[in-house]
């Protein structure tokens, strides 16, 4: 599904990311974990093509294209989705019409037809259900107005919409009660197949106990010092980053 | 020897042929108009409230002026084109200054004590709906085109709404600039509401020819005590056109205005807005639109005087600026002494596309009352980064993107107008303005 081969990448001048390796299977879960600045949110940025940042470095290849040449909203229409940490909001425009606009222009880049009014509203009334977003949020501006949590909700709502075959959940964890985040979390998993995989980026180990991962990272100061399975999380929670780090300080002596 | 002294000659020249195209107030109120105009001039760049507009230099070509009142032949059935779908108006024309009548609003008849027509007509058939009005807002002594306009000016539309008429269907004046030489057009407008009356005004300015063209317009409107005025100023002209318009509003107590200028594409605009409330309890919201490009220039300036307690006043002005275009927008809110509880409020915001566009904005805010609330606001800024980033991520295109946050963006202005079927219309002609489908009017066959 994505395969990152020593990606070096930064912003305004700044080498964030410092030669990242990161192989994600059709299927995986994957939990990106580290401490703040390690570079969890340049790496996400990076891979939906954020303009700001910019790839010094290496080769990102998604489903066999080389995703680094893709436009951003040409990786969104080969099925790439981020939730964002801090979703936007944009005054004006009614979700009903951002959804109809994303959906419609990701068929007409695959050679679809634009959906039908009704199965338009088929599709959203299905998807409002999974992550229990209310309909009357449909005719609002985009994120205005809503709480912090429904913007979570919002962001898997859209995933939910636009399907897509790999998800970064961006610190969708951040600024949530514990009933939203298990809306959340039981959103995410009821859209898992196993053709789709996700990438959950997080500081805590709370969010992986909705969502499981199959794979653990350790990402720190721009590479990926320590990879296992999801024990690795539980353990982090519980000992902290330093020995993760001195582990991994002690191995490059 | 200053440019106005040219008119000033041409109108000494012509005062029988231009009396003669025109009656009664309009000839009565022309020395008067002389004399002022001898002792300010036109307005230039140096008076502050003309900064960024040097008007008076718009006047040194040598214009046509069509004095002798000769016909121009403009095929007014042209704007039927340009006709609000799902919206049934009274229609009537100005071609060039000309008044004329849609063979449809001809037959249809009008109100009991409602006048709408020619103002020249108006003011030799009835001058008493024109005499006590004419002339009596525009204040020809402020730095300005109301007198050049007197002066010259020798028709226009008057609507006349007595006590207690509610003017359902809408009257729409459709403004035809056509020619075979520049041309300089003087216009006029007087709108008189009784007590208890309603009328929505739609004023469409087209130019047809590719010639270049002059227009000075006063609007004067009379709001009586519990009436609503809606007025809706759209302009459709194409590079070479210069407007100058000034509007005075005079609102009696417990009355209703809704002023809306949408500069959908044009050449160079100055428009004046001068409101007063006269008598308390009364609302005003006035707005403005601005779609500006290439080297086009747009300035707004609106004074809106509290002069009685208890009214409330809004303003929202907004402006996409491309290109290389320039744009300015000067609001003055003035509350006087002793208008307590107003409530006033007024915003300019702006979209600058390229480094190359400017945009110069002044809000002012003098208050004189000490118990009010005011609050006034501007910016100038880039389309929101963060907003397109995301948008983009969700698949839409750049260019999409940017389309949907500029309609957005003056969206907020188009839901303030109370007209639903214009409402629709102005939505999807700014869609086609920033979609660069829109040069001039929708279906005109000389759009350039």
């Amino acid at each position: 599904m994505l395969k990152i081969e020593n990606l070096h990448a930064g912003i305004d001048g700044k080498e964030i990311l410092k030669g990242i390796n990161l192989e994600v299977n059709a299927g995986e879960v994957h939990a990106i974990m580290g401490p703040n600045g390690s570079g969890k949110s340049t790496m996400s940025n990076v891979l939906v093509g954020h303009p700001s940042y910019h790839v010094t470095e290496g080769k990102v290849t998604f489903k066999g294209n080389d995703l680094l040449a893709m436009s951003a909203e040409e990786r969104s229409h080969q099925g790439l989705f981020m939730s964002f940490q801090y979703p936007v909001e944009i005054p004006g425009v009614s979700m009903t019409n951002f959804m109809r606009t994303a959906i419609n222009e990701k068929r007409k880049a695959l050679g679809q037809q634009p959906l039908a009014p009704t199965d338009f509203l088929k599709l959203i009334k299905q998807k409002r259900d999974l992550v229990k977003l209310d309909a009357k949020f449909m005719n609002r501006s985009v994120n205005e107005g809503f709480s912090g949590g429904e913007k979570k909700r919002n962001e898997i709502f859209q995933m939910a919409m636009l399907e897509p075959s790999l998800s970064i959940l961006d610190e969708t964890d951040s600024g949530l009660d514990i009933d939203a985040l298990r809306i959340v979390a039981d959103g995410v998993n009821r859209l898992k197949s196993a053709d789709t995989s996700v990438i959950v980026i997080t500081h805590y180990q709370r969010l992986l106990d909705y969502i499981k991962p199959d794979i653990v990272h350790v990402l720190y100061q721009g590479r990926i010092i320590k990879t296992a399975g999801p024990e690795l999380a539980l353990e982090l929670e519980e000992r902290g980053y330093d020995w993760v780090i001195k582990e991994f300080e002690d191995s490059q002596k | 020897m200053s440019v106005y002294n040219n008119y000033i000659d041409i109108f000494s020249q012509n005062r029988d042929l231009i009396d003669k195209g025109s009656a009664g107030a309009m000839n009565a109120l022309r020395d008067k108009a002389m004399e002022c105009l001898k002792r300010n001039g036109l307005p230039h760049k140096n008076l502050e409230e003309y900064l960024h507009t040097d008007v008076a230099s718009w006047f040194e070509p040598d214009w046509g002026l069509n004095l002798s009142r000769l016909d121009m032949h403009v095929d007014k059935a042209q704007a039927f084109k340009c006709n609000v779908p799902n919206l049934s108006t009274l229609l009537y024309f100005l071609a060039n200054d000309e008044f004329a009548v849609s063979d449809t609003s001809a037959k249809a008849s009008l109100p009991e004590g409602v006048f709408v027509g020619s103002l020249s007509e108006a003011a030799r058939n009835h001058p008493e709906m024109v005499d006590p009005y004419y002339g009596q807002l525009a204040d020809m002594d402020r730095p300005g085109i109301a007198a050049i306009n007197t002066m010259l000016v020798q028709d226009g539309l008057l609507i006349y709404v007595p006590d207690g008429v509610v003017m359902e269907k809408p009257v729409q004046l459709v403004t035809l600039l056509h020619s075979a030489v520049d041309l300089m057009v003087n216009r006029r407008i007087l709108v008189v509401l009784g007590h208890s009356s309603q009328l929505k005004l739609l004023l469409c300015d087209h130019s047809l020819s590719a010639n270049s063209f002059l227009t000075t317009q006063v609007v004067e409107v009379f709001v009586g005590p519990g009436s609503r005025l809606e007025l809706y100023d759209l302009e459709e002209t194409h590079n070479a056109n210069l407007r100058v318009s000034e509007l005075y509003i005079n609102q009696e107590s417990d009355s209703q205005a809704e002023v809306d200028y949408v500069t959908l594409h044009n050449g160079k605009t100055r428009n004046s807005v001068f409101t007063a409330f006269a008598g308390r309890g009364s609302q005003l919201s006035l707005n403005g639109i601005g779609t500006i490009d290439k080297e086009q220039h747009l300035d707004n300036m609106t004074f809106v005087d509290h002069r009685v307690s208890d009214c409330t006043s809004s303003e929202l002005f907004k402006y996409v600026l491309d290109d290389e275009s320039t744009g300015a927008f000067a609001g003055k809110v003035l509350v006087r002494h002793g208008a307590q509880n107003t409530v006033s409020e007024q915003t300019n915001r702006n979209i600058c596309l390229t480094r190359q566009a400017r945009m110069f904005t002044q809000p002012q805010l003098e208050i004189y009352a000490d118990d009010v609330k005011c609050s006034h606001g501007a910016t100038v800024g880039q389309l929101d980064e963060k907003a397109m980033f995301y948008m983009r991520q969700r698949g839409i295109p750049e260019q999409e993107a940017r389309m949907m946050l500029m309609q957005a963006f003056v969206g907020e202005v188009i839901g303030r107008v109370a007209l639903e079927p214009l409402r629709d219309r102005l939505n999807r002609l700014v869609e086609k303005r920033f979609r660069g489908e829109l040069s001039q009017c929708e279906g005109c066959r000389a759009c350039r």
